[in-house]
């Protein structure tokens, strides 16, 4: 079946009525980081010194790590386990992945007090801060990650440079210098995909030790020793459901069939991720004996028990019914409540359990942080939908069966 | 053939971990200093002499070229009505907690930095900005720190202050010990202008004896508790009081540094970068393994046909 599927550029219309709407939030998110670029931080931000670290911190950077997780998962699946049917939604995931870290960067990069230092980490190393470690490999792994999209971009372009007017002679050159990046790239590319692996793994991780430091400041509920275990497992266990969700989403907004197969495939291995990662959870509760604070009723419990329960428990048991496991549709409610557990989850650990000794006023984010996050994320879907118009991202049927590598220039 | 690809791989493998590896010895070394003076100083506060005058206020502020209005309207005490905390625009306050019936007078203290001999500030700082030096100071340096905030959300006592209004350059504020000043022998400029000697400038060592002999010689004046011997691992600024330190708004923290589990961590899923290494090793036998077995199962269909 996999056999006469072939990615390529899906030609559409770009602008439909939520294109418009995604379109008008990414421009007033971008108007509130112009605010922030010339008023500052403390002008745009809730930020105070009782609550240096809000939403860009906790959901740009926090859950959007963890929820670009897709990007290695699939990737360790394809390419390391090395199944072939899986080739498929590597694109996407790999995609998803290199915009979501991208907009990682952005926020990380609006939210420093002196963004224009962000490069002083390369240079200034301090190996016992874990935001350090998270820094550095986030750089790399950014990185790796365009390596690893550029293949895509150089088999979109062999055969077809058409450069106009008097750039038209170097059409043939830069074809050769293209064939033979795509030669290169073909040949070292497993060099990267096992690095970008172990990159995901060591930061996935460290961004759970990110918190540990914070000690007595952290509610009891999530501050643990083993932090970054626990972000380690539930990066592995939102990764596949990042896939199936957004494959689902794909699907229905460029109208193609819902890769079924597939998503059930993927389906089936994030009950057993679940599953261990609720369990170290749970067995971290009753080690630590925590629960005694699920007594009290207040902010902190409640959000723990949702993410819990909804974010964990539900999801898992829905993942595991035979019915669920047949519909696009049921396995993508599945999946997406997996992502609000963990996205729950970061903005729980780095907010909600974030309680300084000393507070004058609670921190709730304002209109301009939610609008700059909102933005991002409306910046990533418009970008998404204009790579996969342009690149061969998506997979759909082949009737002609050409297995050739690059195909024939159109004209 | 088969084995030419597998040693070019392993090569490879190989190659990049010594690249890895390379870079880890840097790693390690580039840590912020750890090692302790002996001799390094510390101040002691004895909160029961405090008059909440106010005066180390304005001379931290003139010290540190921070606006500041004169001398006498510090002698307003409306302001102690609430609880103030240290900012950008006051490195240090003092706070005023209610006499208690058996008492005549209220208690004042005085809040800062705490150079904490095991600071997490100086653990937590992405480009190591913050370091401990040798006299025991905790100081800041501008010329790294791109304001990442990292180290307010590790301090426990929660000091360091950042300059949110500004959008060009601001700075993380903290007291700094009056490092410029003690650096030419000056006393630092609090210490110095208080008229009732509450602060006391010395060794930390000494001043932990003189701290417990007024315990032992005026054991109905203060409690047993020297805060800041053994909190996160002791810090050069000491405090001595009449009451529990939890009552004046003192967090109350274990002995173990602040930055101790998270340091272990780090150095153990970093060990010489050997677990990075050993997992790209393993990840990358494993994609091997698998893609020799997918072309071998692709051969055999070939001989069926
Ligand atoms: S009190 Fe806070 S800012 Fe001061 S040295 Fe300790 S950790 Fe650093
Ligand atoms: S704000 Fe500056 S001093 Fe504080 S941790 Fe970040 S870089 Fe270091
Ligand atoms: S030691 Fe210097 S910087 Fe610190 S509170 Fe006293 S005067 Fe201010």
């Amino acid at each position: 079946m996999s056999e006469n599927m072939k990615a390529v550029p899906l030609p559409r219309r770009y602008f439909t009525p939520a294109v418009i709407v995604i379109a008008a939030i990414a421009v007033v998110g971008l108007l509130f980081v112009l605010a922030r670029l010339i008023f500052g931080i403390g002008a745009v931000t809730n930020l105070s010194n009782e609550f240096p670290w809000g939403i860009w911190i906790g959901i740009d950077v926090a859950a959007g790590v963890a929820l670009a997780a897709g990007g290695f998962t699939t990737a360790a699946l394809g390419h390391i386990m090395h199944k072939e049917e899986y080739h498929l939604i590597t694109r996407p995931a790999l995609l998803t992945a290199m915009l979501g870290y991208t907009f990682v960067a952005a926020g990380v990069g609006i939210d420093l007090g002196r963004y224009y230092y962000i490069w002083h980490p390369i240079i200034m190393w301090n190996g016992n801060s874990a935001l350090f470690e998270v820094g550095m490999c986030v750089m790399i792994y950014l990185t790796v990650l365009y390596i690893e999209f550029l293949p895509i971009v150089t088999e979109r372009f062999i055969g077809r440079v058409n450069l106009p007017g008097f750039l038209k002679k170097f059409n043939n050159s830069i074809d050769k210098l293209l064939r033979i990046l795509d030669k290169g790239l073909d040949k070292t590319m497993f060099i990267f995909i096992i690095a970008g692996v172990v990159l995901s793994c060591l930061h996935q991780s460290s961004l759970g030790t990110l918190m540990i430091i914070a000690g007595e400041k952290m509610h009891p509920l999530w501050q643990t020793p083993v932090l970054p275990l626990l972000f380690l497992l539930s990066a592995m266990s939102v990764g596949f459901p990042m896939v199936i969700f957004e494959s689902y989403l794909t699907s229905k907004s460029f109208n193609l069939k819902p890769e079924t197969h597939i998503m059930s495939n993927l389906g089936s291995m994030v009950a057993p991720l679940l599953g261990i990662y609720l369990s170290f959870k749970i067995g971290d509760m009753v080690i630590r004996q925590t629960f005694v604070y699920l007594t009290e009723f207040n902010t902190a419990s409640i959000m723990f028990v949702i993410e819990i329960v909804i974010g964990i428990v539900v999801p898992l048991r829905l993942f595991l019914s035979p019915q669920i496991q047949k519909s696009p549709l049921g396995l993508s409610i599945a999946a997406f409540l997996v992502i609000f557990g963990v996205f729950l989850n970061r903005v729980n650990s780095f907010i909600v359990a974030y309680t300084p000794p000393y507070i004058f006023e609670n921190y709730f984010p304002s209109i301009g942080e939610i609008f700059v996050t909102a933005g991002f994320i409306a910046l990533e879907i418009l970008l998404f939908r204009a790579f996969v118009m342009i690149f061969p991202i998506v997979s759909v049927p082949q009737h002609s069966g050409t297995k050739a590598k690059f195909s024939i220039r159109s004209v | 053939m088969v084995d030419e690809s597998r040693r070019k791989f392993l090569k490879t493998t190989a190659l990049v971990g010594a690249g890895i590896t390379g870079l880890s010895t840097k790693t390690v070394k580039a840590g912020p200093k750890n090692i302790l003076d002996e001799n390094r100083m510390g101040v002691l506060v004895d909160t029961t002499v405090c008059i909440g005058c106010r005066k180390c206020e304005w001379a931290c502020k003139t010290a540190h070229d921070l606006p500041t209005q004169p001398l006498d309207t510090y002698e307003d005490r409306s302001v102690f009505e609430k609880m103030r905390r240290p900012d950008d625009k006051a490195l240090t306050v003092v706070n005023e907690y209610a006499a208690r019936e058996t008492e005549q007078f209220p208690l004042n203290v005085k809040v800062q930095c705490m150079h904490c001999d095991r600071p997490a500030c100086v653990s937590a700082c992405i480009v190591g900005a913050i370091s401990k030096e040798e006299n025991g100071s905790v100081i800041w340096d501008t010329d790294k720190c791109i304001g990442c905030r990292y180290c307010m959300v590790a301090c426990p006592f929660q000091i360091p202050a950042f300059e949110f209004e500004k959008a060009w350059h601001p700075e993380i504020r903290k007291c700094d010990f009056c490092f410029e000043r003690t650096k030419e022998g000056k006393l630092p400029a609090c210490v110095e202008i208080c008229p009732m000697e509450v602060l006391t400038y010395g060794t930390r060592k000494s001043l932990i004896e003189r701290a417990h002999q007024k315990i032992s010689l005026y054991p109905d004046r203060y409690v047993n508790h020297v805060y800041g011997q053994y909190e996160v691992g002791g810090t050069s600024w000491l405090y001595l009081a009449s009451r529990d330190f939890a009552e004046l708004q003192f967090p109350k923290l274990g002995t173990n540094p602040a930055p101790g589990v998270s340091e272990a961590i780090q150095h153990g899923i970093f060990a010489y970068f050997v677990p990075p290494i050993a997992l790209y090793a393993l990840l990358g036998g494993v994609m091997w393994i698998n893609k020799k077995k997918a072309e071998s199962n692709k051969d055999k269909e070939v001989h069926h046909e």
